[in-house]
């Protein structure tokens, strides 16, 4: 221990602290200031980013003692007196705050820029920004911000929010609503899991497999137990109910027994008094393994020579076959005058959340406030979390309390269970709470991921462009366990003919198990692969015939009328076309006579690229899809609305209480949201699949209907005046010319013994399961991106230049949110194609650092331009329906095509290769068919 | 993790030097930490006993013009070179390579120093002083003394230091006179980790007329297992007009006489290869420009 005196945001400290500390935990841990976050402890990531004598440092790795005698900024010192700083208004402003993980590292970065450069070019944010990471924003509204708040520190007033054309705003839904929780977020006041503490704190870790595929022939704890500090060694063998658990299926082990499957499995874990003896007694575990030839790959699994992954699963590595037949494809090929088939490949991917997971354990009886075992962990499924953890508990699921936090993103990667059953079962086995945070290394070794695919797909189509048939397979790497493999790669099979009349089809999806991490959910849901396949191989079959891309699109467009491939009749809200038109208005520009799709400027090749895509909205296939909500108002005219459903920075806080403000006539910011709590909120169902703004958004808005009628009743009777002639405005209640406050009318509703309290239960329009004909889904979104590509002709490198986007949302609820979830799903759409893959090496990640696994920085952000379409549909609250994953799924192949018009070289693997790339064009090859983990 | 035990703020360079033989073996130099902590994060190290921090010895952070040379203490950041106007004017290309390091939150604490003696054979900044043909102050051995930079190196991430013991002080460069310049340029790909699939700095004196190249000094990288100078292509060079003919017969020499290989998830050696002819055309007229104009403006700075 030794003295460091500091001055943190203007007040001198002096504090005996280990000399070991970095400045990262020095704030965090010895002085609670936790606005500061850790996003990969590698000096990558920049979100730690704190001023250390105004120059802003990566504090994660910054030795506290390097600090000694320097005055250090955070995020918690900025705003003065109660009033944010000029950066973090205009952060809530410019909706650049989604999560908000990144925020404080963004804003502090922002901050020191524009204490040197008051009046920063969008080159100059670039490069102040180049290594600050945001996964959620798309960083456009991030460059608003800075640009707004620069503007009115040189004391010419805030810039605007750029508002986008939506239809009629009403006076909630339709405004640009800041979601409740963004001042929290801007100021360093939000808990996230991580920065929760209570006392008497135990930490947690997972002792992991050491190979890919082996049997376990013993394990042996017994050193780790005797090492001083260590207070619970668990394994398989310690846990009192089902050692098993899963979303859909329930194949996955709480802890490894006589097999690991994948690099990721947990074959121990341990509770002790502090990290590094946690970290110890990892190493004193010792597990005999037997290692077994590695499944590595989806193809190689379905070979009668591979290893089984699951030696009880009924059809071996198969995880699942599904299938789509519609017509005859024979017969459809025979019609076609153009056939072309071709193999494209996507790898995994990783949602590189900013939050590494987390989760807290609290046991039973600990104190006042936790008469349950409680298990705080920021969640997209919170109650399917304590449905897990009871059953590996043996335990009711009503003696468990879920607490959702904060998440600092999730994009589908929080929908499994990460360390809520291991904490559980720490904590009931120790008596004390016990966190269980994990590295980023660790995050990036154990969810689950985006699939890998091997499509081939064959596309046939009359001279005169109708489209005939589409036959495809498509092989999808499930890895270890089967998550959400089943739905994410049904959805993958569904939409494989693309957003398009297809009469014939015939699609078959093998998914297998492998030993490679499990693939699960992940914002777009397998359609990101398949659209990859589809929308180039529309650009091929385009060309073949010697049509245009748009013309093509446009002829085969699912219209109102038409009937998908599942034999699903679109009757409603389908607004392709419409996407179609703006997208390639826009496109086109001015003078459409003289639009080329690619052209030659020196050294550098430009190309315009086109796809389409849609997206079903909610779970469908004949699923339940089903959301609780409960709306109470109080007496001061305020109101709560509560659901378990999770806001992981996609705006849902924002989109529920415009809802509840629009029905009980109330101003937004009169109203709360309560999320997640499994004792306090009921059940909105998972995250997932564009959901929740349809279905709890409905919740919601039913629930706030049902109370307001009820205060209706109570009101008319009160006043004498006709239950219809009441209108609820502006937290009153009028009728001509007498007015009470809605507050009143919950008094009186008191005094008649009634709680002002309503819950609803929503359930969505019924679906029927694939291949039974009928709705597979109750709706669909549906886009079209055009991107212009620059390719550097010397070096192959692929810049993206701009992307124009339209989506067909049905309604936009909240036009600023929307706007996020449209610039960040083209940014990871974006990454996808450019900078992105999780590389695996024969069941070995090696992409287990956030520095092995880019994801697109502030510098590669292409000029947007997005327009919304908005074709309601009827169930959905105020029309609305699924936004979140169709924004993100036609980026990668609009790039793709663009990349071909610009160089005449098409790439059929994402990321795209700029070594293989140059080498096509220099071969003068048109196709590539590597990428660079061939690079070897 | 703990990634050490004690941290030492020494104020001389004698200190440091009494604190490094007290550990003896058990404690390391450290600057900016960018490349030692993460060493030790990822287990390439284990912990040390303590760390030096070298960067409060006012030796080690002084930026010096002693007439036409310029002394850099091995303490300073990538931010202060590319911040500063001389270094703009009369080394560009030390500059542009310390300006493409990392990003702000590295540059400001990363240090010339550090990146040399990490070793790289493609260390951005390291690749520019070989071009400027700097020399090392150092420590090695408890002997002080003067070295040609390139004598350094020993391996990839080896040099005549050892980190446990010995020290870099100060770096000496010969500033651009009239008719001399220089450039740097690197070549990325955006997946994976950010090391330079090819970087290139070019020194330039041109002769009298301004029309030939008198002299020039080429480091390109990585081609070997340490920083190399491209002699043949410098040979291809020198003596000749600056003319579209030279950069052709330079991409020749560069083409027969460097062999760069193949790095996993990096690049191609043929890739790489024809990264030489691009670096090549990028790199010798710019620097050949700014000697004859004797203006510079650094290009790239905090983007590439
Ligand atoms: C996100 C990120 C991006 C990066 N990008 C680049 C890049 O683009 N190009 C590039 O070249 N590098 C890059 N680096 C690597 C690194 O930042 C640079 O090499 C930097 O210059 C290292 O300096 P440092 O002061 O941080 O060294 P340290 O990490 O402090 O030290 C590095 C090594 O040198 C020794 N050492 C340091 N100073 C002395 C001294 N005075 N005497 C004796 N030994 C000494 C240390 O013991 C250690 O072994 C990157 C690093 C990160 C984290
Ligand atoms: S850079 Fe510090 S946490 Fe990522
Ligand atoms: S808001 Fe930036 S990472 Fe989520």
């Amino acid at each position: 221990m030794s003295l460091l005196k500091v001055t943190v945001n203007g007040q001198t400290v002096e504090k005996d602290i280990p000399e070991s500390r970095t400045l990262a935990q020095f704030l965090r841990l010895d002085l609670g200031l936790t606005g500061t976050k850790i996003g990969c402890e590698e000096a990558e990531c920049g979100i730690c980013t704190v001023l250390v004598d105004g120059v802003p440092v990566d504090s994660c790795l910054y030795p506290a003692f390097k600090a000694q005698g320097a005055a250090i900024t955070t995020i918690e010192g900025l705003a003065q007196n109660g009033t944010l700083h000029p950066l973090q208004r205009a952060f809530i402003e410019h909706g650049a705050v989604q999560c908000g993980f990144c925020t404080p590292g963004v804003i502090m970065t922002a901050k020191a820029l524009l204490e040197q450069n008051p009046n920063p070019t969008d080159h100059d944010i670039k490069v102040a920004l180049k290594d600050t990471y945001c996964r959620c924003t798309g960083y456009t509204s991030i460059f608003n911000a800075i640009h707004s708040a620069a503007s009115e520190l040189r004391g010419e007033g805030p810039l605007p929010w750029k508002r986008v054309e939506t239809v009629g705003p009403l006076s909630a839904v339709g405004q640009p609503v800041a979601p409740p929780e963004s001042v929290d977020k801007v100021t360093g006041r939000a808990r996230f899991t991580d920065d929760y503490v209570f006392p008497g704190m135990l930490i947690g870790r997972t002792l992991r497999s050491a190979y890919p595929h082996a049997r376990i022939r013993r394990i042996d704890t017994a050193k780790a137990r005797a090492l001083p500090g260590v207070r619970a060694v668990l394994t398989h063998e310690d846990v009192p109910g089902d050692n098993i658990h899963g979303l859909i299926y329930d194949d996955w082990p709480v802890l490894a027994a006589d097999k690991v499957r994948y690099m990721g499995d947990a074959v121990a874990i341990v509770a002790a008094d502090d990290a590094d003896t946690a970290e110890r007694a990892l190493g004193l575990i010792e597990v005999d393994y037997e290692p077994l030839p590695v499944v590595y790959g989806p193809e190689y699994a379905n070979t009668p020579e591979a290893p089984l992954v699951h030696e009880d699963w009924p059809t071996g590595n198969l995880l699942k076959h599904i299938k789509v037949r519609h017509g005859d494809v024979e017969q459809g090929f025979a019609e076609a005058d153009v056939i072309i088939e071709r193999t494209y490949r996507t790898p995994t991917i990783e949602h590189m959340f900013m939050e590494p997971e987390c989760a807290i354990g609290v046991p039973a009886g600990y104190d006042a406030e936790h008469p349950k075992l409680t298990i705080y962990v920021g969640s997209q499924i919170p109650y399917e979390d304590r449905r897990q953890t009871a059953r590996a508990l043996g335990l009711p699921e009503d003696q468990i309390r879920v607490r959702g936090t904060l998440i600092g993103g999730g994009f589908g990667g929080k929908e499994d269970i990460a360390g809520q059953i291991h904490v559980g079962l720490l904590a009931q086995k120790t008596g004390r709470p016990v966190k269980m945070l994990y590295t980023r290394q660790e995050s990036l070794l154990f969810h689950p991921k985006r699939h890998a695919t091997v499509i081939r797909i064959k596309t046939g189509a009359r001279r005169d462009g109708t489209l005939t048939a589409v036959q495809a397979e498509l092989y999808g790497d499930g890895g270890a366990y089967a998550s959400l493999s089943d739905k994410v790669m049904t959805r993958a099979t569904t939409h494989a003919t693309g957003p398009y009349v297809v009469p014939n089809a015939k699609i078959d999806c093998y998914v297998m198990y492998t030993n490679n991490p499990p693939s699960g959910a992940f914002r777009g849901f397998g359609v990101t692969q398949s659209a990859f396949a589809v929308e180039q191989n529309m650009d091929l079959v385009a060309e073949a015939i010697g049509m245009d891309p748009v013309e093509f699109r446009r002829k085969n467009a699912q219209r109102v009328g038409a009937t998908t491939a599942t034999g699903q009749l679109l009757r409603e809200s389908v607004g392709l076309l419409e996407t179609l038109e703006r997208v390639d208005r826009d496109m086109r520009g001015g003078t459409p006579g003289s639009f080329r799709w690619g052209w030659r400027e020196g050294n550098k090749a430009y190309g315009w690229g086109i796809a389409c895509a849609y997206k079903n909205t909610g779970l469908g296939g004949g699923a339940i899809d089903r959301s609780v909500a409960e709306v109470e108002v109080f007496e001061d005219s305020s109101a709560e609305v509560r659901t378990s459903s999770a806001d992981m920075g996609q705006g849902l806080t924002a989109v529920l209480a415009q809802v509840t403000a629009e029905e009980l006539g109330l101003p937004v910011a009169r109203v709360r949201v309560l999320l997640s709590d499994t004792d306090l909120t009921p059940d909105g169902g998972p995250t997932t699949a564009s959901r929740q703004t349809y279905v709890s958004g409905n919740a919601a808005r039913h629930a706030a209907i049902t109370m307001r009628d009820a205060l209706r009743a109570v009101v008319a009777e009160r006043l004498s005046v006709a239950p219809d002639e009441l209108v609820f405005e502006n937290g009153r209640v009028r009728a001509n010319g007498t007015a009470v406050e809605l507050g009143e009318a919950v008094r009186w509703m008191r005094e008649e013994g009634r709680e002002a309290r309503a819950r609803y239960q929503y359930d969505a329009p019924a679906t029927q399961p694939l291949g039974t004909g009928g709705d597979m889904h109750f709706a669909f979104s549906y886009a079209t991106q055009a991107a212009l590509v620059e390719v550097d002709l010397e070096t192959g490198a692929v810049r993206v230049v701009k992307v124009i986007a339209s989506n067909d949302v049905g309604r936009a609820i909240n036009p600023r949110t929307l706007e996020g979830q449209v610039e960040g799903g083209i940014s990871m759409g974006l990454g996808n194609a450019l900078t992105e893959e999780y590389i695996i090496e024969n069941g070995v990640p090696w992409s287990t650092l956030f520095a092995r696994y880019k994801i697109p920085s502030i510098k590669h952000t292409p000029e947007i331009v997005s327009h919304i379409v908005e074709e309601p549909t009827a169930d959905g609250p105020f029309g609305a329906k699924g936004v979140g994953e169709i924004t993100s799924i036609n980026t990668t192949p609009a790039i793709a095509n663009a990349v071909y018009h610009a160089t005449g070289v098409r790439v059929f693997c994402n990321p795209i290769d700029q070594d293989a790339l140059l080498r096509a064009l220099k071969a003068g090859a048109a196709e590539v068919h590597t990428t660079w983990h061939d690079v070897r | 993790m703990t990634l050490w035990t004690h941290y030492h703020t020494p104020s001389s360079l004698a200190e440091a030097h009494a604190l490094l033989q007290s550990y003896a073996g058990r404690a390391r130099v450290i600057a900016g930490g960018t490349d030692l902590l993460l060493d030790i994060r990822h287990g390439h190290l284990t912990p040390p006993e303590a760390l030096i921090d070298i960067t409060k010895i006012p030796e080690m952070c002084s930026l010096i013009q002693e007439g036409d040379d310029l002394v850099i203490g091995a303490g300073v950041t990538h931010t202060r070179i590319v911040t500063d106007a001389l270094i703009a004017a009369r080394a560009t290309c030390l500059v542009e390579s310390c300006g493409v390091v990392g990003g702000p939150q590295v540059r400001n604490v990363g240090t010339l120093g550090g990146n040399v003696a990490h070793a790289l054979p493609a260390g951005d900044g390291t690749t520019s002083l070989v071009a400027l043909d700097a020399w090392a102050d150092v420590i090695v051995r408890d002997e002080r003394r003067w070295l040609p930079i390139r004598e350094l190196f020993l391996g990839p991430g080896q040099s005549l230091l050892d980190p446990t013991r010995d020290l870099l002080v100060r770096f000496r460069i010969p500033l651009a006179q009239e008719r001399e310049g220089s450039a740097f340029k690197r070549i990325m790909r955006p997946q994976g980790v950010a090391l330079p699939i090819l970087g290139c700095a070019a020194w330039v004196r041109l002769d009298s007329s301004g029309e030939r190249c008198e002299d020039i000094r080429l480091c390109i990288g990585p081609v070997d297992r340490v920083p190399v100078r491209a002699e043949q292509v410098e040979a291809a060079v020198r003596g000749q007009p600056i003319d579209p003919a030279t950069v052709d017969a330079a991409v020749a020499a560069g083409r027969t006489s460097l062999s760069p290989r193949t790095s996993k998830y990096r690049a191609t050696a043929s890739y790489r290869q024809e990264m030489i002819d691009v670096l090549l055309r990028r790199v010798l007229p710019l620097a050949a420009e700014r000697a004859r104009t004797g203006q510079a403006v650094p290009e790239g700075v905090g983007m590439e």
